[in-house]
């Protein structure tokens, strides 16, 4: 019945993973700000057709 | 000579076909300013949208429709980011290639406004990042200073329209710490409360099966181990403010939770290492875990606004200084004594001097409240913090910063003290009562114990200070005030924190500033006194004020009556004095008595604007304050239960007025100096009263600071107000009352919810006191009871925000 021994490392191991990822995002910084990532979010089109333009541009 | 006299209020007129500026939005004017068939209504915004165009920024106009703002005129304004010494207080980051600065930019307000900032490289491409940050409108950029330079970047910045704010309060070094602990402790405690939830799960039930038996003791000391960040790191303000209450003998709420705690943690301990039992650690966690989460609750900040700014919010950082005939740029704390200054308009005064030259028109409404700039002419007394309003003027510096006369009034102490202490919160008080009588019943109960059964008496003294461990008392306050300060904050009523909830509702005396407290800022309402004016003369009036700039022009061009558009002939500003224009044969004069033509002046309180045609004196406009919508009504309706007063900085020109409008026993007191309203509030503190202190301005931050609750009144909150406990947006300012009585209700939910937690704390003590507090009973009341305050709570607050408009 020593499997039990097992299960219980890797559930700890599984928490502690997730708590560690939560300390992480804290530190970094992603609980300061919460509006503006979401807008940030919906740029991504409009950055890359800015890109090519650009890019274009320097083509020519 | 008859008199006749109109009164005229102010209905904006409506320009229904006009066209909008293309960047910024406003209504453009006759002038027709085009690019790309996009219409603007100033070469300012035209320039915006040029540069953005040329690098492929149109973007910005598609994502909201006209987001811009008119870039300002700043030349010369930013020199003195050119010295090091400056520039290394401002930035955050500096390894001589790389800076990284964060700037604040009131103008931030939508999506369109995060997208251009974040995209400044494509501006620039020495900027390498920028980021904003929404909520608390800054925006954070690294550059290359190769290549580029602070001065560059702020230049940029305001050629596109934002333009950042950079004042006094900038000038410091060293990052802000930003406080994130309790956010960590809330972690620490959740992930530890759900981990030993799920440990301690199967002994509730199954308490002789084979396996349970075998592995029970690694369960218990794994709850342990998970238990001991939660003692020692999460709980730790607990115990602190405790041991400090306790040092100070004062008993508050958080005794009750430390002693609560430590015998829980203990009696767990003890428990599993003498195999007595699993223990309380699944209650230990849930409780320290529920605190922290009304911790949390009730700590809802607003990032874009501050309650603690103090003058060096608006002194800019450095002034231009005159030596040998040079502009050099000098920071603001290095001024002496004897120092020539040249401050250009719409600059700010940041040391009390002498004029030397230059027509000087000041605005003192930041330190008097007084609303009509104020003419110096050379050899003049000129104290910190008016604005220039006129041109250029040229100062000797009498005094340094912290001399000056209004700087001076922050040495006051009241800025040094916290308005939380010295103030028993309902908790506290209801928590004193409460731990003397839960200390009795635990010595009773044991000494009765110890009679009977002497091996049962230390059971019960632990599950007593257990059971009574106040969680539910301690969480309905803060979900009381934290809810409700989220109701008022979507009304537009924003409070620093939650204990100013309390102390609201405590209030028996009401102060209220006069200008731009009780007084809108548009003046827009006049009396016109004198001839009667022909239609023509109307027209002429009319398109006169049309040309001009000057805040009286427009608000009178806005009052007066719709007229046809005329082409003027001749036109001519005279700087100060007034405005001189003529249509085929009229001939018309505005402005000041003297310029034109009216000798006999008496002195007089009121602003007013004169009229002459055809050198013929014709009347004058007298401009009255325009009280703020529902003003007579709050104050009728406050009258019953509060004491009233007005303190005004400005002189008595509204007296009678006021005595009109407001209820007989409200006292009104005029030319009040800022340290005259702060010794008058403290005057009436002595005498018991309980002060509200509703002001606007930084004439009003000594009073603010010594009311019991300061209250500013912003006609827009993105605009910077002195340091106070709560910013009521100005629309809402006639349900003051309304908010009062919101917080008296919030203090009756708490003692209802005080009431229901007493009767669980009777469930468990009756539990404790018999000696049967098994484990799981205690895991199921502690969250039960908190969970039901909480449901309760946010149910009522709810209900009363619902209430409010």
């Amino acid at each position: 019945m020593s499997v039990i021994y097992i299960l219980l490392t890797v559930s700890i191991i599984v928490a502690v993973i997730f708590f560690v990822a939560f300390i992480m995002a804290v530190r970094n910084g992603q609980f300061d700000d919460g509006y503006t990532p979401s807008v940030r979010m919906l740029f991504e089109d409009e950055l890359i057709k800015t890109n090519k333009t650009i890019t274009k541009n320097n083509k020519d | 000579m008859s008199l006749n006299v109109i009164f005229v209020t102010g209905i904006k007129e409506q320009i229904m076909d006009a066209k909008v500026c293309y960047h910024c939005g406003d209504t453009c004017a006759d002038t027709k300013i085009t690019k790309d068939e996009k219409v603007f209504c100033c070469n300012g915004c035209k320039t915006v949208y040029e540069i953005l165009s040329e690098s492929d920024l149109t973007c910005y106009y598609d994502l909201q429709s006209s987001p811009g703002a008119v870039p300002k005129e700043i030349e010369g304004k930013y020199d003195f980011l050119s010295q090091d010494k400056i520039i290394e207080k401002l930035v955050e980051f500096d390894d001589g290639k790389t800076q990284i600065v964060t700037l604040y930019i009131p103008h931030i307000h939508c999506s369109s406004c995060i997208w251009i900032l974040e995209n400044l490289n494509k501006l620039n491409p020495a900027i390498s990042q920028s980021q904003v940050n929404f909520g608390k409108k800054t925006v954070r950029a690294t550059y290359n200073t190769e290549t580029f330079s602070l001065k560059e970047l702020v230049l940029l910045l305001s050629s596109v329209g934002y333009e950042p704010y950079i004042s006094l309060d900038d000038y410091k070094t060293g990052k802000e710490n930003v406080n994130r602990s309790l956010i960590y402790k809330l972690g620490v405690a959740g992930f530890a409360f759900g981990n030993v939830m799920f440990l301690s799960f199967p002994e509730y039930f199954e308490v002789d099966e084979y396996w349970l038996e075998k592995y029970k003791h690694l369960f218990r000391w794994l709850m342990f181990a998970y238990s001991l960040p939660v003692v020692f790191y999460a709980a730790q303000d607990y115990f602190i403010s405790a041991y400090k209450a306790i040092k100070t003998r004062i008993l508050n709420i958080d005794i009750p939770i430390a002693l609560g705690a430590i015998v829980l943690f203990l009696r767990s301990t003890i428990e599993i290492i003498f195999n007595y039992g699993s223990g309380f650690f699944d209650s230990l966690t849930g409780l320290i875990f529920f605190l922290l989460l009304g911790k949390f609750f009730q700590q809802k900040t607003y990032s874009f606004l501050s309650f603690e700014r103090d003058y060096k919010s608006y002194f800019p950082i450095a002034v231009t200084k005159i030596i040998n005939n040079e502009e050099v740029p000098v920071q603001v704390y290095d001024i002496e004594k004897g120092d020539r200054l040249l401050i250009r308009n719409q600059e700010l005064i940041p040391v009390d001097g002498i004029l030397i030259n230059g027509s000087a028109k000041i605005d003192y409404s930041f330190v008097t409240g007084e609303s009509e700039p104020v003419k110096k002419a050379s050899g003049d007394k000129l104290f910190a913090g008016g604005k220039q309003t006129s041109g250029v003027i040229e100062m000797e510096a009498i005094k340094s910063v912290e001399q000056s006369y209004l700087t001076q009034l922050w040495s006051n102490d009241v800025f040094n003290k916290n308005k939380e202490d010295g103030f028993t919160t309902l908790t506290n008080a209801i928590s004193k009562r409460f731990t003397i009588i839960i200390l009795s019943i635990a010595f009773i109960a044991t000494a009765y114990w110890l009679y009977v059964d002497s091996s049962k008496a230390m059971n019960v003294f632990t599950a007593v200070l257990i059971i009574a461990c106040p969680c539910a008392i301690a969480l309905s306050a803060p979900f009381t005030f934290g809810n409700l300060l989220r109701i008022f904050g979507k009304k537009k009523f924003y409070l620093k924190n939650a204990s100013v909830i309390e102390q609201l509702s405590h209030i028996n005396t009401i102060i209220f500033d006069k200008t731009g407290t009780i007084t809108s800022n548009k003046k827009s309402e006049a009396k016109y006194e004198g001839l009667p004016l022909t239609t023509e003369e109307e027209t002429l009036l009319k398109n006169t004020l049309r040309g001009s700039n000057h805040p009286l022009s427009r608000s009178l061009y806005d009052i007066l009556d719709e007229h046809n558009i005329i082409t003027l002939d001749t036109y001519k500003e005279h700087l100060g004095q007034g405005i001189e224009a003529s249509h085929a044969s009229e001939k018309i004069k505005i402005g000041s008595a003297k310029f034109v033509g009216y000798q006999t002046e008496t002195e007089v309180l009121n602003t007013a604007v004169h009229v002459s045609s055809n050198s013929i004196y014709k009347g004058k406009f007298t401009f009255y304050n325009s009280y703020r919508k529902g003003l007579s009504k709050l104050f009728n309706k406050l009258k019953k239960n509060y004491d009233l007063a007005i303190l005004s900085g400005d002189n008595e020109g509204e007296m009678e007025n006021l005595k009109k409008l407001l209820p007989s026993k409200t006292k009104l007191l005029f030319n009040q100096k800022p340290n005259d309203k702060l010794e008058y509030i403290k005057y009436h503190q002595t005498e018991g009263a309980k002060v509200l202190m509703v002001g606007d301005g930084l004439n009003d931050a000594g009073a603010l600071a010594q009311s019991d609750v300061g209250v500013v009144i912003s006609e827009n909150i993105n605009v910077f107000s002195p340091a106070c406990d709560a910013i009521l947006d100005a629309s809402k300012f006639n349900h003051l009352y309304s908010y009062i009585k919101a917080s008296k209700s919030a203090l009756k939910i708490i003692k209802w919810s005080f009431l229901l937690s007493f009767f669980y704390n009777v469930i468990g003590l009756y539990f404790a006191v018999t000696g049967q507090l098994a484990p799981v009973i205690a895991a199921i009341l502690m969250p039960l009871s908190s969970i039901s305050i909480v449901i309760f709570t946010t149910i009522a607050t709810n209900w009363i925000g619902r209430k409010l408009k």
